[in-house]
């Protein structure tokens, strides 16, 4: 059996990072089993921007930011073994994986775990009603959209208002499809004001709080939910409730912890969230088994599962080499703002801090927290503009991510959009980076790969 | 002699049909079975408690007991020649009152005098020895209760079928039967198909295909039952179903919890009379009150196992009103002779479905001369599941065929190999529910969230579906509306 001095289950960035973690760490051999055909993980999807502005101070696409994690962990020299799917961890460190060439088990001197999280289902939510076709958990369907190219639906109703179903309301608009409201459970948004205010208020999409799908309707295609308000329990109010026609309902109802594995080892899980009980080492129960990211405990921005990612190898590599354990970085920061955009202010976009930023009357900014939130004000009052993230068709039927290179005028977002729907990318290989249409709408934004292919 | 003549047409791809299907098979005769659904097994035989009956709840004399006995004895060799999974677990019915007690009394002397082996009274003090997570004051033991795969049970009866001659038209509804010429001529969706005899196992729609034939005698009551499904927590929690002690009212088994053959713990029925035959929507009052039952027999259940729901419908002959069970109808109409109506085919018609089988060749029988078939096959086998094998075996499967080393669903261990064994099914049945029940595929914790993305890549890249073909059940599910990008 071939032994590892660390060895990762999952590469996406939580895993990458960790690799990068456990060779800076002194580990001589450390081992990625990621199940994809690439590294990356959920980021791989995530062809929108706004991941990396703690950890690089830049605005990248989920593949960028992928692409980027995985240089860094094949720089270090970690193996990773790609199309591997995890079936067994023992409490004694031996990892079997499943791949195309047969079955792999290894021994490992410390393992990390960096699984993810899955989401929140219709199932597990127990939404009356009949089981059509059209219901989606917004990950799927994002899936679905961004690297399988099949578009789940035309009129599309959201429930829960977390960070991927709005991302989700903005992808689908941006794709052709009327997306009718977003309702949410909660007296506010789940996911970041920023994405209330790109994702939803760009696009007109309302926003219904304290409202959740009673009822689903059609037997076949899915054809209309009732929506309900619900009172301060949380019970649907009687009268309330009202049919929307839809073809579409996508869920974006909350994350799990995935660790189907952890508990093959027997490690401690947290019986209300199914994440791993760790100590301040994110070591877990079970010694020289650490975990990070969200298989630990679900996280808003990748940047933070990265820097978990990082400590998690670290201390494995430590634990390998009997060295002291390092305590853990914070496991968020305070510069995240969720909760509603407010009249009279502008959330500023361009990082996860979302400031409320007014403009007076005499040409004062206040509220912003750095110079660049000044200047995104004073041009969101003048001429909105963003950046525009999507797919562009290859030759042979794969989506390639692709974003303008830099922001255009907020009301040309859908046209431009569309008139890519119909763009196919050059045959051959592509870098991230690279220029595929020069300036295509005659606005001067070029359409560059934001991932390779 | 065209194309779509046959001897025998069976009217629904259920259990029932396609065990009589498959017991035609082994005399010389032309069978054809008519589905309207684009699978068997989309109706109530894949809708139910998958639990296979002892047969003593049922009224002594009638022909659901007689049916049911034979069929539980003859359970297990039959999974064993199909290759399906079945396990003889037991069953409890608790008692949470001397009434209670006194009722599981009188189930006991039924069932002994229907011919049910084993059955046993347990005191308070054996059933906390036995089970001491379930709640209750005393129980009655069964041990010859099993649960099974009814999907795979059926689905194995009807490829066991086709095997041996058994023609499919599926999605294809009965819209017309005509007797003449001694025979029927019978129009299917866009077919007409002519066949000497008929037989009616249409569950649900039974009473409108005898209607067809001018049997208007003939009602059935959709009765409605509400499931929960929770996660793989069956096996550190419930080793065998339990149910409580039957209660007067309309005919159901009660609220009770059954450990599945794959792990899962099922809640479930609740009885509701509705007006609509397929109306299988789950409602809120129920969901609520399930759960509430299902903690009262099993203190420390939790909402959060939750994974899915679902429900089936009872054909019922018992009127609302009335309630409690009608015997099987089983007869060919002296009024309409060479039809074979099967009408109210309700539990315990999946344990009992080969007995029933028999019961439609003997009547068959006496009209028709049957002469053996000596090619007739009676084993079929199932896809080979590689979560079950041992490493030894994973490895060499793999060694065979690299998709067998390529996990797609996470939840269950299923790889792609055995996903495109469910994809080219020897029924052609190819929707997502048809690959589901075949593979065991979305079934998990993430309700297909992982896989159903690369099963339908799988099934418009190397199938040539186009997007908009991929249906959930046929017909109009459709589950893309095209390409995002043309």
């Amino acid at each position: 059996m071939k032994h590892y001095d660390v060895v990762i289950i999952g590469g996406g960035p939580g895993g990458l990072a960790a690799a990068r973690g456990a060779r800076e760490g002194g580990a001589a051999s450390v081992l990625i089993l990621e199940r994809d055909e690439k590294t990356g993980g959920i980021l791989n999807q995530c062809i929108h921007d706004g991941f990396g502005l703690v950890r690089y101070r830049e605005m990248l696409t989920g593949p960028e930011y992928a692409r980027r994690a995985g240089q860094e962990a094949r720089e270090v020299g970690a193996d990773i073994q790609t199309g591997a799917m995890v079936t067994g961890l023992t409490p004694n460190r031996v990892v079997t994986a499943v791949t195309r060439s047969g079955l792999v088990q290894v021994s490992a001197g410390a393992v990390v775990l960096a699984t993810g999280c899955r989401e929140r289902t219709r199932g597990a939510i127990a939404i009356p009603g009949t089981r059509p076709a059209g219901v989606y958990t917004a990950g799927a369907a994002q899936n679905l959209m961004n690297i399988r190219n099949l578009m789940v639906g035309r009129n599309v109703v959201i429930l829960g208002s977390g960070d991927i179903g709005l991302i989700m309301a903005r992808r689908l608009t941006l794709e052709g499809a009327n997306v009718l409201c977003v309702a949410e459970m909660n007296p506010a948004p789940g996911g970041l004001e920023r994405n209330v205010s790109q994702c939803l208020y760009d696009f007109g999409i309302p926003l219904y709080l304290r409202c959740t799908v009673t009822n689903l309707l059609g037997r076949k295609r899915l054809k209309g939910v009732e929506l309900s308000d619900l009172d301060k329990k949380g019970q649907p109010i009687p009268g309330s409730q009202r049919v929307i026609p839809c073809d579409t309902l996508l869920l974006s109802v909350g994350l799990i912890p995935e660790n189907e594995i952890a508990l093959q080892a027997g490690i401690r899980l947290d019986p209300a969230t199914n994440g791993t009980i760790t100590d301040e080492f994110l070591q877990t129960s079970v010694p020289g088994i650490f975990a990070c990211g969200n298989s630990r405990k679900v996280m808003d921005l990748a940047d933070f599962v990265s820097a978990q990612g990082l400590a998690a190898g670290r201390n494995a590599a430590a634990f390998v080499q009997g060295k002291p354990l390092e305590t853990m970085p914070p496991e968020t920061s305070n510069a995240m703002a969720k909760g509603l955009p407010q009249p009279g202010t502008i959330t500023c976009i361009l990082c996860p801090k979302g400031c409320r930023v007014t403009v007076e009357a005499d040409g004062k900014v206040t509220g912003n927290s750095c110079p660049k939130g000044e200047e995104y004000a004073r041009q969101e009052i003048r001429a909105p503009m963003r950046v525009l993230t999507t797919t562009l068709k290859r030759p042979d039927g794969t989506l390639l991510p692709v974003k303008t290179s830099k922001a255009i005028p907020k009301g040309e977002l859908q046209t431009c959009a569309a008139r890519l729907r119909t763009v196919t990318a050059p045959a051959g290989a592509v870098r991230c980076g690279e220029i595929l249409l020069k300036d295509p709408f005659g606005l001067g934004a070029d359409v560059i790969a934001a991932g390779d292919a | 002699m065209t194309e779509h003549t046959y001897d025998v047409l069976v009217i629904g791809g259920g259990a029932v049909g396609c065990a009589i299907a498959r017991e035609l098979t082994r005399y010389r005769l032309r069978v054809a079975v008519a589905e309207k659904e684009w699978d068997v097994a989309a109706g109530a035989s894949g809708r139910n408690s998958a639990v296979v009956h002892a047969g003593f709840n049922n009224r002594p004399g009638s022909l659901m007991a007689k049916l049911c006995v034979e069929g539980n004895r003859g359970f297990q060799a039959l999974c064993q020649e199909l290759d399906v999974p079945y396990q003889k677990t037991g069953k409890l019915l608790v008692a949470f009152d001397d009434e209670d007690m006194a009722v599981l009394a009188r189930l006991k002397a039924q069932g002994e005098e229907n011919g049910c082996q084993g059955l046993r009274l347990l005191r308070q003090e054996e059933l906390r020895a036995k089970l001491p997570q379930v709640g209750g004051i005393g129980a009655m033991e069964s041990p010859e209760t099993a649960v099974f795969d009814p999907f795979q049970y059926t689905v194995a009866l009807a490829e066991n079928a086709a095997k041996n001659g058994v023609k499919f038209y599926l999605g294809h509804e009965i819209t017309a039967i005509t007797p003449e010429n001694g025979g029927f001529t019978v129009q299917a969706r866009d077919k007409t198909l002519t066949a000497r005899r008929v037989v009616n196992c249409a569950g649900l729609f039974s009473d409108r295909i005898a209607a067809m034939v001018g049997l208007e005698d003939y009602k059935i009551y959709p009765c409605r039952g509400e499931y929960f499904i929770l996660d793989k927590i069956a096996p550190d929690l419930l080793p065998m179903p339990i149910y409580p002690a039957p209660r007067a009212g309309i005919g159901g088994l009660g609220v009770h919890l059954t450990p599945t053959i794959h792990g899962n713990l099922i809640i479930g029925p609740s009885a509701e009379y509705i007006d609509d035959p397929e109306d299988t929507s789950s409602t809120r009052p129920i969901m609520d009150k399930l759960f509430r039952e299902a903690q009262q027999l099993l203190p420390g259940l939790e909402r959060r196992q939750i994974i899915g729901s679902y429900c089936g419908i009872r054909p019922k002959q018992a009127p609302p009103g009335e309630g409690g069970y009608w015997d099987f109808h089983i007869q060919e109409e002296p009024n309409c002779p060479g039809f074979v109506n099967l009408v109210g085919i309700e539990s315990p018609g999946m344990t009992a479905s080969l007995p029933l089988a028999r019961m439609v060749v003997d009547i068959l029988k006496r009209t028709m001369e049957l002469t053996e078939n000596p090619d007739f096959d009676p084993t079929r086998k199932g896809i080979l599941r590689f979560r079950e094998q041992t490493p030894e075996m994973q490895a060499k499967l793999i060694a065979e065929d690299p998709d067998y080393g390529e996990v797609v669903c996470r939840c269950q261990t299923v790889t792609k190999a055995e996903i495109k064994q469910a994809i080219e099914n020897p029924l052609g049945a190819r929707t997502i529910s048809a690959i589901k029940y075949r593979a065991w595929v979305t079934t998990g914790r993430c309700n297909g969230g992982y896989c159903l993305p690369k099963i339908a890549d799988m099934l418009t890249k190397e199938y040539g579906l186009a997007p908009t073909e991929v249906t959930h059940r046929g017909g109009e599910s459709r589950l893309f509306t095209g390409r995002v990008k043309a």
